[in-house]
């Protein structure tokens, strides 16, 4: 097995020309297992881990430009306000020494439906940055999971860094293991409610051979919230309404029976994080609308 | 031997505060800090000079036929040293703890997924692995049996054909019946009568330091095997037919145990490394991965258990049938003593005159369980536990007032007729954890906004805020036996010297007790310092040097080597005092009261459980000192330049082998019991479920290191949670594993792991040195079923299966 260590982000796109078939490695929490089990014997390893730019954070005007290997321990840590959902699906990722070293750029690269960063990704819309030596491109994360442990990069791609918009409104996330902690996701559901746009969007995790968003409750809800006049008013939503999106949301899920859980169970599970998230994420929502209309800080 | 990083003795200061770091006081063990900073040396961190790495090949099948086996391109390997497998073993082929039925390498059929068919020896680990990636094994998969429907249909596949040891069927390992009283005529006279289904998954021991080892062949011919196992000598018993030598040149010693909980009692690589180290002529590690660790080592028995229980209308039991079968798997290992605990033990805590109870093992083609903490009595107390609170709510009577108007009691007769003869305070043990206070409700409910999910069902994933959240309460109380029973003769051997070192008196045990991470040489050392009034006391490393220790299982281990510990130093101090009186005699009269084999126990407890000597002269404070404290003559001074070496046999009382029949017979040497009361919080929706609070209540008789004793408690209580709510082994119809890894097999972490408070009862067994019970298994019986029923309580589910998993809550 050969071990690529190139000193820099420019070497290591080379690099990647080269040996189109070299698997990236930053904080290794998924690949090392893999390679451990025996179940994946890469030819060539292209280490990450020298290129200090992917374990930094920026932002460019509203929008979070989040490094590659930027460890899950720092988005909770830091980036709580910009982005809340990730960072609460950050919390459910592994143990502490996992989240110390494992970074989006992983979940995103090995691309399985349980990666807990995805349901959140989705919900908040983010675009993932790729570059080769032939240039630089973003892909609406919507179109970046492509199969089963596939996804949209090119062979000689390397994902740079994610682009996620600074929350507008109340984001949530929520996710079904067997364990009260360091748990694989049963499934998972992210949910992001975007007063700027008046849109609402969503992911789901595990329950379908790839992410998915709920596209269909997402409409639901946001017609609701536009026809009843909602965002304006902060009123309360109708129990109706949340189970309707609820039952949609589960009506995405496209699950197997397996090790961990069975079809019917993870629809359920959706069902159910669906209609808590969305009382939670609403509940936030008519606090900060509420707090507007006495005088606070003007609603987004 | 040229070994590095080998068991080194440990010295033990031991003193603690005020104390003298004898029994009773809660002195720390000299491997804790070791282990909690990294620095400890397990079995998997030996190295050898120019050692080779060994490598198993497993079988990918649970039934088939070897057609063809050709190891040639793995031999071909730059790297490999030597490829063997069946047809190179040099002698004896099969090995086994009861009984020899397993195959040290498949011979032409493998009967389980992992099982081994060829080992490799190479110069790098990665070599091995890649060679043994190129035998060529041709298998014919052959039918399966997975259960006991398929293990006794007309014209099943027989495991080990040919068997004629009287079971009802070949596929049948052990079967025992406990028949007493009329059965017929009490259910006539029960006023309720309920009956229950119950199974139990298949638990794993999931010990934290895979299996490992190092075999080095020695000049004379044979081997030294630096290993971590259970227990030495039934390792070498079983090693020395295999490797073609007398058991004096197979020499064992043990390294860093990193757990064992039964899962290192039967051999795994031992065999493997020894025959590649001698076939090579070089030393030969083994490392099995976590991985390969979950096919080498035996489980806990999955159950199906069927129960009737009758009672009159005042809430006394009338009643008792069970049938209890358990899944052996493949291969014996230890599912005979296994069923006779799951059969003397399967009524329960109970005083119950009428009783039919019928335990058995299959053989099949899963995975091969044997030894786990709990032996047996784990899945039977699921069941009668569940039954009991069955039984209460059919009466309408509050389960801990049901439980206790039944409880035995010391006097009471067991189902084997044997009379418990020591303190049984079944119902003292539910009354402590009733009584304990209540945790606070609600405790995720902050003074900010958002709740503390950490106090959540679901924890951290953040699935609820304390929507559907439901409470629940549920009790259980189990019994245990402890010592190797059924007439086996169980013994320990300690061997203890006493000399003068820079004119301080040193002692030094030296036993083959296997410290698997229970503390026993703490408590070794503790036992040292209280027979032989000294301060420095030196445990040597456990090695096959010495006689047995038995096993480090069944809870014995204090009550055995411990007890061997106590008499070996007696005969010690009983020595020391001979020469004292030889060499001193004429200079105080009393001197004259140091009489041989007297004893030299502090206090001079005549009469005492402990057998101590009389009033006469004793140990204490490094000299020999009368009953009134005045000092005869300094220990180093009565030892000289010559020390006091002696090493002796401890026997339990002997027990005696259950009728075949009727299951009638003094079967066990001591019972230990424990009770539990589970609060639980459930997410009724999600199914999820967090313990809120595992309080216990257990006698330990005496308790020899009462920081150890806590410790043995809240850790069998946890793996007794793991098994309600988590742990399982998964296994194919086809019987192939499926969650072989700790990604899916999963057991409790922190945040699974309740608040345990603790009640520890000491009433003393006058049969047992110093008074005390075995402790460690006790707490994994009744954990379980308490946390199950207060799932129920929070639910209003019958839940008949462990673990229970959110499916069976959600009802999808």
């Amino acid at each position: 097995m050969d071990f690529l260590r190139p000193a820099g982000w420019e070497e290591a796109l080379a690099a990647k020309a080269e040996h189109p078939d070299a698997v990236p490695i930053a904080g290794g929490t998924d690949l090392m297992v893999e390679i451990n089990f025996g179940h994946r014997r890469p030819e060539r390893l292209l280490d990450l881990t020298r290129i200090g730019e992917l374990g930094e954070w920026g932002t460019d005007g509203d929008t979070v430009l989040l490094g590659a290997s930027v460890p899950y321990t720092r988005i909770m840590e830091r980036l709580r306000a910009e982005l809340p959902g990730l960072a609460l699906a950050a919390h459910t990722v592994a143990s502490p020494q996992i989240r110390n070293r494992g970074g989006v750029g992983g979940n995103l690269g090995t691309a399985s439906p349980a990666g807990d960063a995805h349901p959140a990704l989705l919900a908040a819309g983010a675009e993932v940055e790729a570059e080769s030596v032939r240039g630089s491109r973003l892909i609406p994360v919507d179109a970046f999971y492509t199969g089963v442990k596939r996804n949209a990069l090119e062979p000689d791609e390397l994902i740079k860094r994610v682009h996620i918009k600074k929350a507008a409104g109340p984001q949530q996330f929520s996710k079904v293991g067997t364990r009260n902690a360091m748990v694989i996701a049963v499934c998972a559901f992210g949910l992001a409610l975007h007063p700027d746009t008046r849109t609402v969007r969503t992911g789901i995790g595990s329950a379908a051979p790839t992410p998915v968003r709920a596209r269909a409750a997402e409409d639901f809800l946001a017609g609701v919230l536009e026809e009843d006049g909602l965002w304006e008013s902060g009123a309360v939503l109708p129990p109706a309404a949340a189970r309707r999106f609820a039952e949609l949301a589960a009506g995405a899920c496209n699950p197997i029976d397996d090790v961990r859980g069975s079809a019917d169970y993870r629809r359920h599970a959706v069902t159910v994080m669906a209609r808590r998230t969305l009382g939670w994420a609403w509940e936030d929502y008519r606090g900060t609308t509420r707090r507007s209309a006495e005088g606070g800080t003007p609603c987004a | 031997m040229g070994a590095t990083r080998i068991p080194t003795a440990l010295t033990q200061e031991g003193r603690t505060g005020t104390g003298t770091g004898g029994i009773g006081e809660s002195t720390l063990r000299p491997d804790g800090t070791l282990k909690v900073t990294g620095e400890f040396a397990y079995s998997s961190d030996l190295w050898h000079e120019d050692m080779l790495w060994g490598h198993t090949l497993r079988s990918p099948h649970a039934h088939a036929e070897i057609r063809s086996l050709d190891v040639s391109a793995a031999l071909a390997v730059p790297g490999v040293y030597a490829v063997l497998t069946h047809d190179d073993l040099p002698a004896g082929t099969h090995y086994g703890l009861e009984r020899a039925d397993q195959p040290v390498l498949a011979e032409d059929v493998v009967r389980f997924h992992g099982e081994p068919v060829a080992i490799v020896a190479a110069d790098h680990p990665e070599t091995a692995r890649r060679a043994a990636e190129r035998i060529r094994v041709d298998y014919a998969v052959l039918p399966v049996v997975t259960d006991e429907a398929s293990a006794t249909a007309p014209g099943a596949p027989l495991l080990h054909p040919g068997r004629g040891d009287g079971t009802p069927h070949p596929n049948i390992v052990h079967r025992q019946p406990v028949r007493r009283g009329d059965v017929a005529a009490a259910r006539a006279r029960a006023d309720v009568v309920v009956r229950g289904e119950y199974e139990v998954g298949m638990q794993d021991q999931a010990f934290l330091g895979p299996e490992s080892g190092l075999a080095v062949p020695a000049e004379d011919g044979g081997i030294d095997l630096y290993i971590a196992t259970q227990w030495l000598h039934v390792d070498r018993r079983q090693l020395a037919p295999v490797l073609g030598l007398p058991e004096e040149k197979v020499r064992l010693t043990l390294s860093g145990v990193g757990g064992a909980f039964g899962a290192r009692e039967d051999l795994s690589m031992q065999a493997h490394a020894c025959l590649l180290a001698l076939h090579t002529g070089r030393p030969v590690k083994i490392v099995y991965n976590r991985y390969e660790s979950f096919f080498g080592h035996v489980h806990r028995h999955p159950a199906k258990l069927s129960y009737e229980h009758g009672a009159t209308s005042d809430g006394k039991l009338t009643h008792v049938t069970a049938r209890i079968v358990l899944d052996g798997g493949a291969y014996a290992s230890s599912s005979p003593a296994v069923v006779g605990n799951a059969a003397s033990l399967g009524a329960g805590p109970y005083e119950i005159g009428h009783v039919d109870i019928e335990a058995l093992a299959l053989y099949t083609n899963n995975p091969p369980c044997g030894a786990m903490r709990g032996f047996g009595a784990v899945q039977a107390c699921f069941a009668y536990e569940a039954q009991m609170d069955k039984l209460a709510r059919e009466l309408g009577l509050d389960p801990v007032d049901f439980r206790q108007r039944n409880a035995m009691s010391q006097g009471s007769l067991m189902p084997t007729g044997q009379r418990v003869d020591s303190p049984a305070p079944v119902a003292e043990l539910l009354r402590r954890v009733r009584d304990m206070p209540m945790p606070p409700a609600e405790q995720w409910v902050t003074a900010g906004e958002r709740a503390d999910v950490r106090a959540l069902p679901g924890g951290l994933s953040n699935t609820t805020h304390g929507e559907g959240v439901v409470r629940g309460v549920g009790y259980a109380v189990g019994i245990k036996n402890v010592g190797f029973s059924e007439g086996f003769d169980d013994y320990s051997t300690a061997r203890v010297r006493l000399e003068a070192v820079n004119g301080e008196p040193v002692a030094v045990v030296h036993t083959a007790m296997a410290e698997v991470g229970q503390g026993g040489v703490t408590v070794h050392a503790q036992i040292a310092r209280t027979e032989l009034g000294v301060t420095r006391v030196v445990i040597d490393p456990a090695d096959t040097r010495v006689g047995s220790a038995g096993s480090t299982s069944a809870s014995r281990q204090t009550y055995m080597t411990g007890g061997a510990v106590r008499n070996t130093c007696r005969a010690v101090a009983a020595e020391v005092l001979r020469r004292g009186r030889e060499r001193f005699g004429d200079r105080h009269p009393a001197w004259s009261a140091a009489g041989d084999g007297a004893g030299g126990a502090p206090g001079g407890a005549g009469g005492t459980p402990d057998g101590a000597g009389g009033g006469g002269p004793r140990l204490e404070g490094g000299k020999i000192v009368t009953a009134d404290g005045e000092v005869l003559a300094g220990l180093a001074e009565v030892l000289g330049d010559e020390a006091v070496d002696i090493e002796l046999e401890f026997r339990h009382r002997p027990t005696q082998p259950f009728h075949p029949q009727t299951g009638q017979g003094f079967g066990h040497v001591q019972y230990s019991f424990c009770a539990h009361r589970a609060v639980v919080e459930v997410d009724t929706e999600l199914g999820l479920v967090k313990v809120v609070e595992l309080a216990a209540a257990q006698d330990v008789g005496r308790a020899i290191n009462p920081l150890s004793v806590v410790g043995q408690i809240h850790g069998g209580s946890t793996q007794g949670l793991g098994l309600a709510v988590m742990e399982e082994i998964v296994v194919s119809p086809d019987g192939l594993v499926r969650n072989p890894s700790f990604t899916d097999y999963l057991i409790p972490t922190v945040l699974d792991t309740p608040a345990m408070p603790v009640d520890v009862l000491e009433l003393a067994d006058d049969h047992a040195p110093y008074g005390l019970r075995g402790v460690g298994e006790a707490p994994t019986l009744s954990s379980t079923p308490a946390v199950v029923a207060a799932i129920r309580a929070a639910t209003g589910l019958p839940l008949r299966r462990v673990p229970v998993r959110p499916e069976h809550i959600t009802g999808c």
